[in-house]
């Protein structure tokens, strides 16, 4: 990150802190804050064991095919020959052998690790998508809410109390359902359909969150005394808002745009879990998990897609402190 | 005329036999211990399927209280109000409908009884006038006596679809009404003897549209449960029950729980068809199924009162437990479930091409998402095998899928290469979806392509799979469906899903059979007097429809039941293949 005006960034990078860091046989040197919180990011190895996951994940969901085509079968794929037709459960309890890495799944056989590695996709790619989609919408309300000030803070901030008051879980299975209907008008049909209406329903009704943190932040910043010299310079809102606020704000966001992401990954399992979600074949993890209630004596159905859940849930979580401990200079440690 | 199954399926309940460890204290039976597959006990029959054919566990014993429970709430305990096959076995406790099923094992379950009536029906002008008299000795639970008035009015007030909106049809459809009356709460001072009369207190007349032979079949609905004018409340008389039968509600909270304790003004003298056994019936609904099935199987229950199956978790559990499985029954129910093959849309509105999904399917894939063979058999018709008439078809191949003969039928259509289509199924039934999985998976292999669409079953046939315009604007081609016997013949099975007449603008349950030769067999049916000749006409109208590839039947549903621990007298019965109600008693 580099700090937003000459003028304003001097006396940032000033701080004694980066002078602390910088001590030792070297020459004194500058350092950006960000590199200074890369300095202290390296250093948590909890948050970089965090970040690993979620990398690992993420190559996990891009490459879901060829993992699926070394090590498992297609995932809608039926395996009957792997259950017992008079108890339809997987033959030996788990059907777990070298071929089936994870067990198959109770009544069709299909082979569980398959659905949980493209089960990623589905969730990761939602609730990605879903936390862009509350970032750019909270921060542009909170920010223009913060800044302007007045009747238009007024009533921005009453519309995020709406959002935050609003029964989100209930309104989205009313809206998924609604929405499903219009299939033929919305040119966009199955699966995609689905995943474009998730992330609609999931980021639409999150932003009230980080709304409300930048508008707090936009707040103390415009009183800053860089913002008053670049608008004594004659800067105007647009420039000010962009060009001086927006990227102080970069830190915020960022740490709650991570510690979203895992919220939104649990919502998506949540709707999926209810019926509302992506619809079958497709694998998610929360409809696995509500397909494995019906088979509590088969528990590997419900270990590896909840493992998987709070795997990432987890990872998100640790990386997202960490990196809020990292950015964030007034934080205890 | 569908009798709605409980989607969440549950177990029965019943004895222990002989070696029940439960029974404590007392008279021990000194029955031999250990794996409980030691000599059955000489009185009534023990093991595996005991239940289908005998009286398990028998015995007069008075008193206790029965424990039921259901995972939902059924539509309603208003006899005029119900539609679902559990609700019509249990009202029969604290309602006696004019004839009612013999509480007896099997298929001597489906005989009719007079019940309310002296006898059965007296017929005459050609099946068109029906005669019933009534006992002597009848009462309400006020102590008010039962007059063929009561069962008039029972009959005429659930007419009213508007106000009771679950419930068949029959009797709007059949009986001869005036033109100007709408309804008892609308126009109540309109003369209805057209329809029914009542002579005199203890005897019902009714006049029929067009004959009848079967009418003891309607006599038997929860419809002729008497209900008394001064105390119906419209909607509102389901929270209280007016019982004629032995047992009378003592608390009602909808949703949560029932209790019926005796009713003392009923007398067996009038009842020869119920023993009415113990003292008290506890009825929770809303009770989660894995725990539902657990609690019967240790006895904390007695009886599932929905009477489909067990859990899937439980049907594993039951299978590999030699204890458990002796107390289990399989029944096959008057129901099968199958897929409707929507032709209105090309390329399905051509035979061949329907030949060719039906050719594809995976049969046993199909058994397999429905369950397994424990919930059903391979269906090879619409008719179920209880239903008289019923013959097995050989039409199509039904094992896993014959990929050479449905490319011959593809190519025979027009399509070599397949074709897409769009498959709608019930979102929250886990075996429906399970199926349009298998239709998928067997489909792609000759090149059909599905898309899988699952609807609420709340909204599946009212605004979805039911509604012809909906099917024809989103290109919908197959779609799961499922159907139960109201009664066990080819009138309470078929009339309601072939006939093409009975298609309207939406909520249909035939979806797909559209053949003016189906509906003329239908007529024929109707008309014929004689139960052998007319059985053979329903058959003939069952092979029409496979002639024609109009459906896939998919299974003849089975259940898997599981008797209660120390439940005396319990048998499946062949009117409602789940467990007879009547019967059941306390140890």
């Amino acid at each position: 990150m580099t700090a937003p005006l000459d003028v304003s960034g001097g006396d940032l990078k000033a701080t004694p802190e980066s002078v602390a860091e910088g001590a030792g046989a070297k020459a004194i040197q500058g350092r950006s804050l960000g590199q200074i919180a890369w300095m202290r990011l390296k250093r948590d190895k909890v948050a970089l064991t965090g970040a690993g996951v979620i990398i690992f994940l993420i190559i996990v969901a891009v490459f879901a095919p060829l993992i699926v085509g070394w090590f498992g079968h297609p995932p809608n794929q039926f395996n009957q020959d792997m259950i017992d037709t008079m108890t339809m459960t997987p033959k030996g309890g788990t059907g777990i052998s070298w071929d089936y890495l994870f067990g198959v799944e109770p009544l069709n056989g299909r082979d569980l690790f398959s659905r949980v590695v493209y089960g990623a996709r589905i969730s990761l790619l939602i609730a990605f998508f879903a936390t862009l989609l509350s970032v750019v919408i909270g921060t542009t309300m909170g920010i223009i809410a913060g800044y302007f000030g007045g009747w238009v803070d007024t009533i921005i901030s009453r519309l995020m109390d709406v959002f935050l008051a609003f029964p989100v879980l209930v309104f989205a299975m009313a809206l998924v359902g609604v929405l499903g209907q219009f299939e033929t008008q919305l040119k966009v049909q199955g699966d995609t359909l689905r995943i474009l209406l998730l992330i609609f329903v999931i980021g639409f009704f999150n932003w009230g969150y980080i709304g409300r943190i930048i508008r707090g932040q936009t707040l103390s910043l415009r009183e800053r005394e860089f913002v008053d010299a670049s608008r004594s310079l004659g800067a105007r809102g647009p420039y000010i808002l962009f060009r001086e606020i927006l990227p102080n704000l970069i830190a915020p966001i960022l740490i709650y745009a991570t510690l979203l992401i895992p919220t939104n990954v649990l919502f998506e399992a949540a709707l999926s879990f209810l019926g509302v979600g992506i619809q079958p074949p497709t694998a998610t993890w929360g409809g696995m998990l509500a397909a494995a209630t019906k088979y509590y004596t088969v528990p590997h159905f419900m270990f590896f897609p909840g493992m998987a859940i709070f795997i990432t849930v987890l990872a998100f979580n640790l990386f997202g402190d960490g990196l809020r401990d990292a950015l964030d200079p007034r934080a205890g440690r | 005329m569908k009798k709605k199954a409980l989607v969440v399926s549950a177990a029965g309940a019943v004895l222990a036999l002989a070696l029940s460890a439960c029974g404590g204290g007392g008279t021990e039976t000194p029955a031999a211990e250990g794996g409980g597959t030691s000599a059955p006990a000489a009185a009534g029959a023990a093991g595996f399927n005991a239940g289908l054919e005998n009286v398990t566990n028998p015995s007069d014993k008075k008193g206790g209280t029965l424990k039921m429970a259901v995972t939902e709430d059924w539509d309603s305990v208003d006899p005029g109000d119900t539609y679902y096959g559990m609700s019509w076995n249990l009202l029969r406790i604290y309602g006696r409908p004019l004839v009612t099923y013999n509480p007896a094992p099997g298929a001597k379950g489906r005989e009719l009884v007079p019940d309310l009536a002296e006898s059965l029906g007296q017929m005459s002008d050609e099946g068109k006038t029906w005669t019933y008299k009534l006992r002597a000795g009848l009462k309400f639970e006020d102590g008010s006596p039962i007059t063929s008035k009561d069962v008039k009015y029972a009959v005429l007030r659930q007419l009213d679809k508007k106000t009771f909106v679950n419930g068949p049809t029959y009797f709007n459809d059949w009986l001869d009404l005036p033109k100007d009356f709408e309804s008892v709460y609308t126009t109540p001072d309109v003369n209805t003897d057209s329809a029914i009369e009542t002579p005199d207190d203890s005897t019902i007349v009714f006049h029929l549209n067009k004959p009848y032979a079967g009418f003891d079949n309607f006599a038997a609905l929860p419809a002729t449960v008497p209900v008394p004018q001064a105390k119906d409340t419209g909607i509102k008389y389901r929270d209280h029950v007016i019982a004629s039968g032995p047992y009378k509600f003592e608390t009602v909270e909808a949703g949560k729980t029932y209790t019926l304790v005796r009713n003392e003004q009923w007398d067996q003298a009038t009842d020869p068809v119920r023993k009415a056994l113990p003292d008290k019936y506890e009825i929770s609904l809303g009770v989660e199924g894995n725990d539902l099935d657990n609690r019967i199987i240790a006895g904390d229950l007695h009886v599932d009162i929905a009477g489909s199956g067990v859990q899937p978790a439980a049907l594993g559990t039951i299978q590999t437990t030699p204890e458990l499985k002796e107390r289990a029954d399989n029944p096959v129910a008057a129901r099968t479930w199958y897929i409707s093959i929507l032709g209105d849309v090309p390329p399905l509105d051509n035979i061949e091409c329907r030949k060719a999904v039906i050719l594809a399917s995976d049969r046993v894939g199909l058994q397999n998402a429905y369950g397994g063979q424990l919930a059903g058999d391979i269906a090879t018709s619409l008719m179920p095998p209880s239903i008289g008439g019923w013959k097995k078809l050989d039409l199509f191949p039904t094992a896993s899928g014959d990929e050479a003969k449905a490319k011959e039928a593809l190519t025979a259509c027009g399509q070599p290469n397949g074709f897409e289509t769009t498959m709608t199924f019930r979102a929250d039934r886990p075996k429906e979806v399970a199926a349009a999985e298998s239709m998928q998976q067997a489909l792609a292999k000759v090149g059909i392509k599905l898309t899988l669409k699952g609807f609420p079953t709340s909204e599946y046939f009212t605004a979805y799979a039911g509604k012809p315009a909906y099917t024809k604007a989103n290109g919908i081609g197959l779609a799961t469906n499922g159907w139960g016997a109201d009664w066990n013949d080819g009138f309470g099975f078929l009339s309601q899903i072939i006939d093409s007449r009975t298609i309207r603008e939406a909520g249909n349950y035939n979806l797909s059979i559209k053949d003016p030769a189906v509906d003329a067999l239908v007529d024929q049916a109707f008309a014929e007097q004689d139960t052998a000749a007319r059985d053979a006409i329903w058959g003939q109208a069952d092979q029409k429809v496979m002639e024609g590839a109009y459906v896939l039947p998919a299974v003849y549903a089975k259940g898997l039941l599981i008797r209660g621990k120390g439940v005396t007298n319990q048998f499946i019965t062949g009117a409602f293949d789940m467990y007879d109600y009547l019967a059941l008693g306390v140890q």
